[in-house]
């Protein structure tokens, strides 16, 4: 009997210019059998997106099939005539692409496009696919079903339009399913909610899918069988729990090592204490108020950032953390002199900045530089990485001719690039490479703060791990403080020495790492700190019993006027109080706040929180499905 | 740190899985032969107008054959005339290569003249920004809402037909297109992290412009520099066709075509000659242009089933 | 979305106004003011300074202005220098003829470019692409009068088919006149069109890199949805922009064509008038195609703004 998908030795070619082939995919083998997940994963790179493709016969503009067999029950698809690749796609194999965003025709309707391919291939008429499609919504808890098929890709959220997504694939009741990391661009809390959509779609529609991504925890959540892929050769597979939690090939533990640990309480705390050998902090905001538009009185039009206070001591690492939309990039940007508060103060070492950059002098702009985060676009693609190197050490500190370029070698080196990159254009250097020299021209400036906005965002796994174990060696080499600014609480936790937590343009809780990560939380602390994916099989179901996650996760971030803003989302809110006054910071220990109405005791409460509680915010969320033991509700201590 | 223990395993295994290189391939200029065809024919007609005049059998004034409108290959005692003669008994393919010279010359002066302007003031806009930028862009828009060729009648008429102010009409005239171009390519650049990098240093005006936005402008600002010199010579011509450009008795394709048009009537091809001269070059620049941007765009479509 | 659109004719209006002060700068410094011209060799300074006076000719030149802009508004376009006659009688036949021309070629060539357009992306690489893009790119190389040339030394030179020179007798059949208006036609759309096919060629391919697409064909959607659905309703603002503009281009092209097929259309008065100086009837010619010409761009830019989705329907 044939499987359902079988790949033999399946080989991709991309042309170079003259002609020669450059091996993309080099002879892999996999089977996918009905109703099974299968995950590959790899870095970016490895060829696991061309080889899902080709489930579809179909490759990226600039390669080619060259070898081997995909055969759908049995059938090689490669070899099709293109008629029948066509009524392939689309209906026996559909795709789920990355960034539904771009993916989405924005001049159709949704309802159109997730119907177009189950009427264009004959499978439903338009009315039967209108009702499936409704019933699909409904099956992926989107909103308002009826009326979304009439909007506009850009009249909903991005979380929406990935779970649409997986509307408009499983139309047709394909046989088998391609996911393309459709969950890498989302915020943490919004991949929970949309990979458990896709979890229960898959196993109600009973379809086998092929998972590709490169984060191993979300693997662990979906899938049944694992193919490691690393240069377009596959290096282990076998089963999850086999992968998971015996892998063999060190290829496979490297990958497991990059996973970051669930955020952990540094015990080395006191030692960062040591390090005060100043008066005064390095960067301190003070009730500072920031947005855009004109300024009336002390009141931008559009308030991103409200009564901001929080710093960064003399050779610290501070970890801004909150999801998209929530200021953290905004804040940095103030702090850098590119936005200029509406209200506040930012000092340096004590002495009062300008708000903006023009204003500053020349040496007050050395002393902080702010790294982006897609190296792509913040270094010039039309100068050599030695000139853009070479130009901070000339403009701050006049070195120019042989010792600029022996600074820049050793700014290379630093940063652990070979020194003949100095000759190169960053279009020839990969992602990660990419990032370095980023951060090296930041710190080519001899700053006392560098601000990282989400540094490792963009990158892979290992490339991440690898530029944070980079982070920390600078920290302790160059003594320079630093504010790292990312949505993925683990990168933070592994990194920093004290955290802000941003919401909606507030700090809710601000305090050392230890502190942060243990008992008592903001409420908003504790939703992102359970939505941070584990490396351990089930975990998804368990966490989705919580009932932060049954709250939480259903909204986005608002930014209001008054009141705490995460009352909408927050499983604790108390009507008439939270959405009207302002909350009052608590401060359960030195230099740890939490801007909650609850009291301390009420939080603290929470986390011997049982069933009974639970129950009472039945209806809050929309179709929240509570874990009916509520075993899981109870945040532990033993969890960090 | 807590990977101290597995950290010399690590190293080793760093040899073996590098971070796989993700970057694309570097793209190099290659052109197709169509577009080789397009730079041989530009550069014969560029060499044509450096030497034309020395290696021209006749001047481009001499009235010498004994009748007009000779056909191709007429021979008298002067000598052959390869295309045959015009309508004042002049030797007309030493009147195109004598041509070249004008033609290209005055156009390609009046085009580098636009671009000077145009992307001056084009980035200093997209750079300054604010009122500066709503003022340039007004005005601009005012002159390139005005039909080129009107405005080439108007001022023409009003100031004569000499060649510097046929030049001066042409690049004023052509420098609000390339305005508008490199304060758009301008304007795009300015927001790259690249350029808020360089200004969040504390760089001055001229870094920014000459350094960041200016060499990432260059390619897009040389194409359309292409693009634009071929209206330039079809806005000469077409005035020179209207008896409004280069004045005779110097040679110019434009006022060839329509000074020998009526030469049709007797079947002499005596306007074709010059007109398929001006094709010839226009044709093989927008060949270059084209093969040039062609590989950005359009391998998808080739997908399509 | 209707701020911008009031936002963009509002920019529009302004434009307008500063191309009037051009147009009447520009013709004001042609040598010789309009007194000299008039009175020719009869004028004594006497009788200059008496028609100046008549005409207001002595008024500063931004009451010149004024009255002159005054004089646009209500139809009283002056009186031109030949014979006296009101230029609004004057332009009055020629402009219909222009507009008639202008019309014939927009309704041939406005669809017959899309679709051609449409083809040659729909089989990017395939001979019927290749063929409409170097036959494109030919025609937009060469002048207006090139073409013209061609179509004179083909079609009425060798073949005899049809006459050299546009005149249409008033009482001529509509079969009579299209033959006489063939040659005009033929070569107005030859240049129109190339631009335009070109263009939407070009505004689809555009859209075509886009992930949408790529989406589209991993759902099995066949070659010409993907081109009339997906891509076509993306590309809809720059090609109606490319539209307008090339009708825009009429304007410019007519000059040369009415030119060479002594066509009796305004194009061709206003060449006449620029050569025997006639200043206020260059001013009022110069004014209606420029007017035509900026309110054919608003239209292309308020097309561009209604076709986006986005703005279309707000959030």
């Amino acid at each position: 009997m044939s499987e359902l998908l079988e790949v033999r030795g399946l080989k991709i070619e991309a042309k170079k210019e003259d002609g020669t082939p450059i091996p993309i995919v080099k002879g892999v083998d996999f089977v996918v059998k009905a109703g099974q997940v299968v995950a590959l994963i790899g870095e970016s790179g490895s060829g696991k997106t061309t080889i899902s493709l080709a489930a579809l016969a179909y490759t990226r503009p600039g390669l080619e099939f060259c070898g081997g067999e995909v055969c759908l029950h049995g059938e090689d698809i490669l070899t099709m005539p293109p008629l029948g690749q066509r009524n392939l796609r689309g209906n026996r194999v559909a795709y789920l692409a990355q960034s539904a965003a771009a993916t989405f025709n924005p001049a159709i309707t949704i309802g159109e496009q997730v119907t177009e391919s189950a009427v264009l291939h004959g499978v439903l008429t338009q009315e039967e696919a209108n009702i499936r499609a409704i019933e699909l919504y409904g099956a992926l808890e989107l909103p308002d079903p009826e009326l979304l098929g009439r909007r506009y890709p850009h009249q909903v959220s991005g979380g929406q339009l990935q779970r649409l997504m997986a509307a408009m694939a499983l139309i047709g009741k394909p046989d088998l399913l391609v996911l393309d990391e459709p969950t890498t661009a989302l915020d943490v809390t919004t991949q929970i909610e949309v990979l458990k959509a896709f979890k229960k779609v898959i196993n109600e529609e009973g379809s086998a899918a092929i998972y590709v991504t490169h984060d191993l925890a979300v693997v662990a959540q979906v899938a049944d069988h694992i193919v490691v892929l690393y240069s377009g050769e596959v290096q282990e597979q076998g089963s999850v729990e086999q992968i998971i939690n015996n892998p063999q090939h060190p290829y496979t533990k490297r990958l497991m090592a990059a996973v970051k640990p669930k955020p952990t309480v540094d015990l080395a705390s006191d030692a960062v204490d040591a390090r005060h050998d100043r008066e005064h902090d390095n960067v301190r905001v003070e009730n500072m108020t920031a947005g855009y538009g004109g300024i009336i009185d002390g009141k931008p039009a559009i308030t991103v950032l409200r009564d901001i206070d929080m710093s960064v001591e003399n050779g610290h690492v501070v970890g801004v953390i909150g999801e998209s939309g929530c200021g953290k990039s905004t804040l940095a940007r103030v702090i850098a002199g590119l936005l200029a508060p509406a209200q506040g103060s930012i000092s340096l070492d004590g002495k009062i900045l300008p708000g903006n950059m023009l204003s500053r002098s020349r040496s007050e702009l050395q002393k902080l530089q702010f790294v982006y985060q897609m190296a792509d676009t913040a270094l010039n693609p039309r100068q050599l990485i030695g000139d853009i190197l070479g130009r901070p050490l000339q403009f701050y500190h006049g070195i120019t001719g042989k010792e600029n370029r022996r600074r820049v070698n050793e700014l290379l080196e630093l940063v652990e690039l070979p020194i003949d990159f100095a000759e190169r254009y960053q279009t020839e250097l990969s992602g990660g490479q990419k990032q370095r020299v980023n951060l090296a021209r930041a710190l080519a400036a001899e700053p006392e703060v560098l601000l990282c906005d989400e540094v490792t965002s963009a990158l892979d796994s290992i490339v991440s791990s690898n530029v944070i174990k980079l982070l920390s060696k600078l920290r302790d080499k160059t003594g320079v403080s630093f504010m790292f600014i990312s949505h993925d609480l683990s990168t933070v936790a592994s990194f920093a020495d004290e955290i802000v937590v941003l919401y909606a343009g507030r700090v809710v809780e601000q305090g050392p790492v230890a502190k942060i990560l243990a008992p008592p939380f903001h409420p908003y602390t504790r939703l992102l700190i359970s939505s941070v994916p584990e490396l351990r099989i089930g975990w998804l179901e368990e966490t989705m019993g919580k009932r932060e996650m049954a709250v939480g996760i259903a909204r986005g971030v608002e930014i209001t006027e008054v009141g705490c803003p995460f009352y909408n989302r927050c499983p604790m809110a108390i009507e008439g109080t939270c959405n009207l006054d302002t909350a009052p910071v608590h401060e359960p220990s030195s230099g740890h706040l939490i801007a909650c109405h609850c009291s301390l005791e009420d939080i603290i409460a929470v986390e011997h929180e049982t069933q009974q509680i639970l129950k009472g915010f039945e209806g809050i969320g929309d179709k929240v499905d509570i874990n009916p033991t509520g075993k899981a509700a109870v945040l532990t201590q033993e969890h960090f | 740190m807590t990977d101290n223990i597995t950290s010399t395993g690590e190293e080793e295994e760093k040899t073996i899985y590098d971070e796989l290189h993700d970057a694309p391939p570097k793209k190099k200029l290659k052109l197709t032969w169509v577009g080789k065809l397009g730079v041989t024919v530009v550069a014969f007609w560029v060499v044509m107008a450096l030497i034309g005049p020395y290696i021209a059998p006749f001047h481009e004034a001499d009235i010498i054959a004994d009748d007009s409108y000779l056909p191709a290959f007429s021979t008298d005692s002067e000598g052959t005339y390869i295309l045959g003669t015009d309508y004042l008994e002049r030797d007309i393919l030493s009147r195109i290569i004598w041509g070249a010279r004008t033609t290209i010359g005055i156009s390609f002066v009046a085009t580098l003249l636009a671009y000077m302007m145009g992307v001056t003031l084009g980035i200093g806009a997209a750079v300054a920004g604010g009122w500066t930028d709503m003022i340039l862009s007004r005005a601009n828009d005012a002159i390139l809402s005005l039909p080129s060729i009107m405005l080439g009648l108007l001022i023409v008429v009003a100031l004569g037909t000499s060649i510097p102010i046929l030049i001066l009409t042409a690049s004023l005239i052509y420098a609000a297109s390339v305005f508008r171009i490199a304060r758009a390519l301008g304007q795009d650049i300015m927001v790259i992290d690249f350029v808020e990098a360089a200004r969040v240093r504390g760089e001055g005006l001229w870094w920014v412009i000459s350094r960041e936005v200016l060499p990432n402008a260059a390619m897009p600002l040389a194409t359309d520099f292409g693009l634009r010199l071929v209206f330039v010579v079809l806005f000469i011509s077409s005035l020179s066709f209207l008896g409004l450009g280069i004045q005779p008795p110097a040679a110019d394709w434009g006022s060839m075509v329509r000074q020998n048009l009526s030469g049709l009537g007797y079947g002499s091809y005596a306007s074709v000659w010059p007109a398929l001269a001006i094709a010839s070059f226009t044709i093989s620049i927008n060949l270059i242009v084209d093969d040039i941007s062609a590989k950005s765009g359009g391998s998808l479509a080739k997908k399509m089933i | 979305m209707q701020r911008m659109v009031i936002n963009r004719i509002l920019i529009g209006i302004v434009t307008l106004f500063v191309v009037s002060i051009l147009v009447f700068v520009g013709t004001s410094i042609l040598p010789g003011d309009v007194a000299e011209i008039v009175l020719g060799q009869a004028a004594t300074p006497e009788s200059l300074a008496a028609y100046r006076a008549e005409r207001g000719l002595d008024q500063p030149l931004y009451i010149q202005f004024i009255s002159w802009l005054q004089g646009m508004a209500t139809g009283d376009l002056g009186i031109s220098k030949a014979g006296g006659a009101t230029i609004s009688s004057l332009i009055d036949g020629r402009l219909g003829n222009t507009m008639y021309l202008a019309a014939i070629v927009a309704v041939i060539s406005v669809p017959l470019s899309i679709a051609l357009g449409l083809l040659a992306a729909m089989y990017p690489g395939t001979w019927i692409d290749r063929v409409l893009t170097f036959g494109t790119l030919s025609l937009i190389s060469v002048p207006e009068f090139f073409i013209a040339t061609f179509m004179v030394l083909i079609l009425a030179v060798n073949l005899h088919w049809l006459p050299a020179i546009s005149r249409i007798s008033p009482d001529a059949t509509f079969l009579e006149e299209m033959r006489g208006l063939a040659m005009p036609l033929i070569t107005l759309i030859i240049v129109v069109s190339a631009q335009m096919i070109r263009m939407t060629r070009a505004g689809i391919l555009n859209v075509m890199n886009s992930p949408y697409i790529e989406m589209a064909i991993l759902k099995g959607v066949p070659r010409k949805r993907i081109i009339l659905r997906h891509a076509f309703f993306n590309a809809i603002g720059p090609i109606v922009n490319v539209v307008a503009l090339n009708l825009a281009y009429l304007v410019s092209g007519v000059v040369v064509v009415e030119t060479i097929f002594a066509y009796p259309g305004l194009a061709k008065l206003m060449i006449d008038g620029v050569q025997t100086r006639d200043l206020p009837l260059v001013q009022a010619c110069a004014m209606i195609f420029c007017g035509t010409y900026v309110v054919l761009i608003i239209l292309a830019d308020v097309a561009a703004i209604l076709s986006n989705p986005r703005l279309r329907n707000p959030k």
